[in-house]
């Protein structure tokens, strides 16, 4: 299985993960310090920036675009329960 | 209803109150409780070139609303219906208004539309809605409303509107309270500050940082009157419930401020009950290990020993929140749960939570505790702690290792947390 390397800048946590995994499945059980609503996509609560590696994240779906838009959200800014790891990348808490 | 019996009343020139009354009201939203009752708020304002209608009313007082507004303006007068607040409380009368006066358009903040369609239902893109931002100005002729978007006070959607020429501010739930009173004015009603700091501390405690951010665009503005969405109309001394706002909304800041920026040491506050002295054990422990790292105030509770109430401000200010249970049948006990479902008048969001309890034969209190706080928007750092029945001496170790790790996790010196390495693979994970 593909593998990617997450790190979590906030608790300065690096976490090998099988590739497809959503954000918020590894930063939950590390204890990272994105923080969740919803969980579906349509709170924003759990707004991340996407410090490295914005083209290692599966692309943002039309609605999860939205919400990002209604949230104000800046540049690499992503929803951690939408945005599945494919590639190596670095987030923290938006 | 006396003298007030549905008609509408002028609080400025040519601004008229046409709310409702709901004396009979004893629970609001299930979560607050009023001895008198409350008001539904609305407001119309008439310019030279149309009237503008601010909020409407709670479904059932919709003909009570439409009676008032038919002494001050015709429907076909009607051109801006401003929503700041689209809770059903203020927009229940809002489907009947659309179908009497169609040609009016919605004036909502930036976060609204999705809310506004999910509030209507409508069934086409009828609907003539203009989205406003703070500065954003509608002109009535002789007379400009402009808004203030003051999003969180309490939705994301909330707005303040202000009557520019009259310095007239229509403050949505800000500056707001559960107390009817048929005089109406603050003035003239009875005694309602307990009311004002009561629904403050309800509605708006939780979104305090988003109060003060509120206040700096609303205590430049001059003031003759505010016309909130419930309660008294505030026309003596209006700014002295700006005042009191940037009173309440000051206090407990530490946990806004980084650890190394503040005054006081960060607090790690531990909870405990115990059945058998085991639990007990285990929490003098953890506060034991936590100590040891510098910094740090740790406080020792027993919840047998307190009713609730006392403790909601400390944990307000407190940076993390370790909760010792034991499991009786399969469950944590009741005192913890009626804490942790006290806590929704304060903001506990990315502060560090932990659990760890002795049991018997199956310890299933530490992980429903953990997903609790994870539920509450709480970081859950360090995984909980369960030890079966009576402590060892190595077991003791652990919870001042345990102790010692939130520390640790609260002042960003983990060297030994999670990993040595900083790089774990996932399968290692806890489920």
């Amino acid at each position: 299985m593909a593998k990617a390397k997450v790190t979590f800048q906030d608790i300065d946590q690096t976490v090998n993960v099988p590739a497809g995994i959503r954000v918020i499945d590894v930063s939950e059980k590390i204890g990272a310090g994105i923080i969740y609503g919803c969980r579906e996509g349509d709170c924003g609560t759990c707004m991340m920036h996407v410090v490295e590696g914005w083209n290692n994240l599966t692309e943002p779906s039309v609605l999860e675009e939205k919400v990002l838009r209604e949230n104000m959200a800046s540049r690499h800014d992503r929803l951690a329960c939408q945005a599945q790891i494919i590639g190596d990348c670095t987030v923290k808490p938006a | 209803m006396s003298e007030h019996d549905c008609n509408a009343i002028e609080i400025a020139p040519g601004v008229h109150w046409i709310g409702a009354l709901d004396p009979g009201l004893r629970s609001f939203d299930m979560i607050l409780r009023t001895a008198n009752g409350t008001t539904y708020n609305a407001y119309a304002v008439r310019g030279s070139d149309g009237v503008a209608i601010i909020d409407t009313v709670k479904a059932e007082f919709a003909d009570e609303f439409f009676a008032r507004l038919a002494h001050v303006a015709r429907l076909e007068e009607i051109r801006v219906i401003v929503l700041n607040h689209l809770e059903p409380d203020h927009t229940g009368a809002l489907p009947e208004l659309l179908r009497r006066a169609p040609q009016a358009r919605l004036i909502i903040s930036k976060r609204a539309p999705a809310m506004l369609k999910a509030l209507l239902k409508p069934t086409d893109d009828a609907l003539d809605v203009e989205v406003v931002d703070t500065g954003d100005e509608v002109s009535l002729g002789d007379r400009r409303l402009r808004f203030l978007n003051t999003p969180y006070l309490h939705w994301p959607d909330t707005q303040c509107t202000y009557l520019v020429e009259q310095q007239v501010l229509f403050s949505g739930d800000v500056f707001g309270c559960h107390h009817c009173d048929l005089r109406l004015f603050n003035d003239r009603v009875g005694e309602f500050r307990f009311s004002f700091d009561y629904y403050y501390a309800h509605i708006m405690r939780p979104f305090k940082s988003h109060v003060r951010d509120a206040l700096k665009l609303i205590e430049p503005l001059p003031l003759t009157l505010i016309a909130p969405a419930h309660g008294p109309i505030l026309r003596e001394r209006p700014r002295r419930y700006v005042t009191r706002y940037r009173e309440l909304s000051s206090s407990g800041e530490g946990f806004d401020r980084p650890f190394e920026a503040n005054d006081q040491p960060a607090s790690l506050i531990v909870f405990y009950l115990s059945a058998y002295g085991s639990t007990t054990r285990m929490a003098e422990a953890v506060q034991a290990g936590a100590e040891a790292v510098p910094g740090l105030r740790v406080s020792l509770y027993d919840l047998e020993g307190s009713e609730i109430a006392p403790f909601i401000d400390l944990i307000e200010e407190a940076d993390a929140l370790a909760f010792g249970s034991p499991t009786v049948n399969g469950d944590a006990v009741k005192p913890i749960w009626d804490l942790l479902s006290s806590l929704g008048g304060i903001s506990l969001r990315g502060k560090i939570g932990a659990a760890f309890g002795s049991y018997g034969w199956s310890g299933e209190a530490v992980p429903m505790i953990e997903d609790r706080l994870r539920g509450l928007k709480m970081r859950v750092p360090v995984s909980g702690l369960r030890l079966q029945l009576t402590p060892t001496a190595a077991e003791l170790d652990a919870c001042r290792a345990f102790g010692r790790q939130i520390a640790e996790a609260m002042t960003g010196t983990s060297n030994t947390s999670v990993s040595a390495e900083r790089v774990i693979d996932f399968a290692e994970l806890s489920p």
